[in-house]
């Protein structure tokens, strides 16, 4: 859509940025969506700020939050056809990666859509791993409720389903954490709508902005931040895409299915009511039940702080780890695996191509 | 995963839809966009629209920040 070229307007992202260097007083903002931490790094908007403005990225990319005990639990269950997200494929577990165990013999496949999966459960028992924020769980709530519709017993999903504003809660109150405003997930926030948001200036005492994805919408919602001062509160900047109020269908078919429970964020560790289970009603179709599962909070791979990156404790070349061993093409953490990943996304955009880790050693 | 991409409606049968993504066409879940009519811009994620973009909403923000950093 051409529209979002007009939000690239090289004049106008001179203008903010020139805007932005006028502030002094030091500020740390979030981003918690993957898709924001790949476009800051993409457009190089990191570079176009002055120093009293940090960008930090927190845990927006749903392959990051998902704990290795979840993948040694797919990998598990080799009597029936495994459908991920293609993401999923290369974060390490304990006994190595999904692809590891597609070149075994196990029957994994990729999708685009948990509806793909419902095909596949048609003709041979099907386990779709349904991982996700609110922008993906009412598809799946409804990928459920098509199951039970069309009467697919052999069809089920293992969740780790979370959500986002309980993560942001349970960040905010930890005590080494320092944020002072949100870049607010753009696309999550078209389901949910503003108001599951507002905790933040009410219980916090820091604001948010919802916004778009292009460099005009981001650093104009970094200048809202700042403008907001002593006064924060929520704003939607992106109403070409995100109603004040959310879509209310898509979370009316999240709490028709769905309830929520206590979920096991990589990182962060259990957060009370920040996942979702299947309600007793559709509890067939729950693979943890059904094949005997239960997902631990397995220690992390020796060395890895995708930890203390998804929670903005470090950057990602904090970690021993980064450039040297843990690299795109050989990831250790899932941080560096998934395209949305900070990690992945500082390898990519934020360090010239000579300076990694390994290299500066020499 | 989370990769989000608009679409134009192409067709509406109930809840299903044709919807063209830049000269390729998907079937998507039109499940939760009820009022979405022909030739409106969905966001498509995962397989199902998610919400009907708004060329007016968007040209109000562009003027809006035009307005406010137009002139530094």
């Amino acid at each position: 859509m051409a529209i979002a070229d007009k939000f690239r307007d090289p004049i106008l992202v001179r203008a903010i940025a020139s805007k932005l260097h006028e502030n002094t007083r030091p500020i740390r903002i979030m981003e918690v969506c993957g898709t924001h931490t790949m476009s800051i790094g993409k457009w190089g908007l990191r570079k176009m700020l002055p120093k009293s403005i940090e960008l930090i990225s927190g845990p927006g990319c749903p392959v990051c939050v998902t704990p290795a005990g979840y993948i040694d639990a797919l990998m598990g269950l080799e009597s029936a056809t495994v459908c991920v997200f293609g993401d999923l494929m290369r974060v390490p577990g304990a006994n190595g990666t999904l692809e590891d165990a597609r070149s075994r013999g196990h029957d994994i496949r990729i999708v685009y859509s948990p509806m793909q999966a419902l095909e596949i459960a048609q003709e041979r028992e099907t386990v779709f791993a349904a991982i996700g924020f609110e922008t993906t769980i009412p598809g799946i709530a409804h990928t459920i409720k098509l199951a039970k519709t069309q009467g697919i017993g052999t069809f089920s999903v293992l969740a780790a389903l979370k959500a986002i504003p309980p993560a942001l809660d349970a960040l905010l109150s930890s005590e080494n954490i320092q944020v002072d405003g949100f870049i607010l997930p753009g696309h999550v926030c078209a389901v949910l709508g503003m108001e599951p948001f507002r905790f933040l200036p009410e219980k916090y005492n820091v604001g948010g902005v919802i916004t778009g994805f292009e460099p005009l919408e981001i650093l104009s919602a970094i200048q809202q931040l700042i403008d907001m001062n002593d006064h924060p509160a929520i704003h939607n900047q992106y109403a070409r895409v995100v109603s004040d109020r959310g879509n209310p269908h898509a979370r009316r078919m999240i709490d028709a299915v769905l309830q929520p429970n206590d979920a096991i964020w990589r990182g962060l560790g259990t957060i009370p009511g920040s996942g979702y289970t299947l309600r007793d009603d559709y509890a067939s179709f729950d693979a943890s039940a059904k094949f005997g599962i239960t997902i631990t909070d397995e220690a992390e791979n020796r060395g890895c702080r995708c930890g203390d990156v998804l929670k903005g404790v470090i950057k990602p070349d904090q970690c021993e780890l980064f450039g040297a061993v843990c690299t795109p093409a050989s990831p250790i953490g899932p941080c560096m695996v998934s395209s949305e990943g900070s990690c992945a996304a500082y390898y990519r955009y934020e360090l010239p191509q000579t300076s990694t880790k390994d290299q500066r050693q020499c | 995963m989370c990769l989000a991409i608009p679409g134009k409606i192409l067709q509406r049968r109930e809840d299903m839809g044709i919807v063209d993504f830049g000269g390729m066409q998907k079937e998507i879940s039109l499940v939760f966009v009820p009022e979405a009519q022909l030739s409106d811009w969905v966001l498509v994620h995962t397989g199902y629209a998610m919400s009907i973009l708004s060329e007016d909403e968007a040209h109000e923000t562009l003027s809006l920040l035009r307005e406010r950093y137009g002139d530094c």
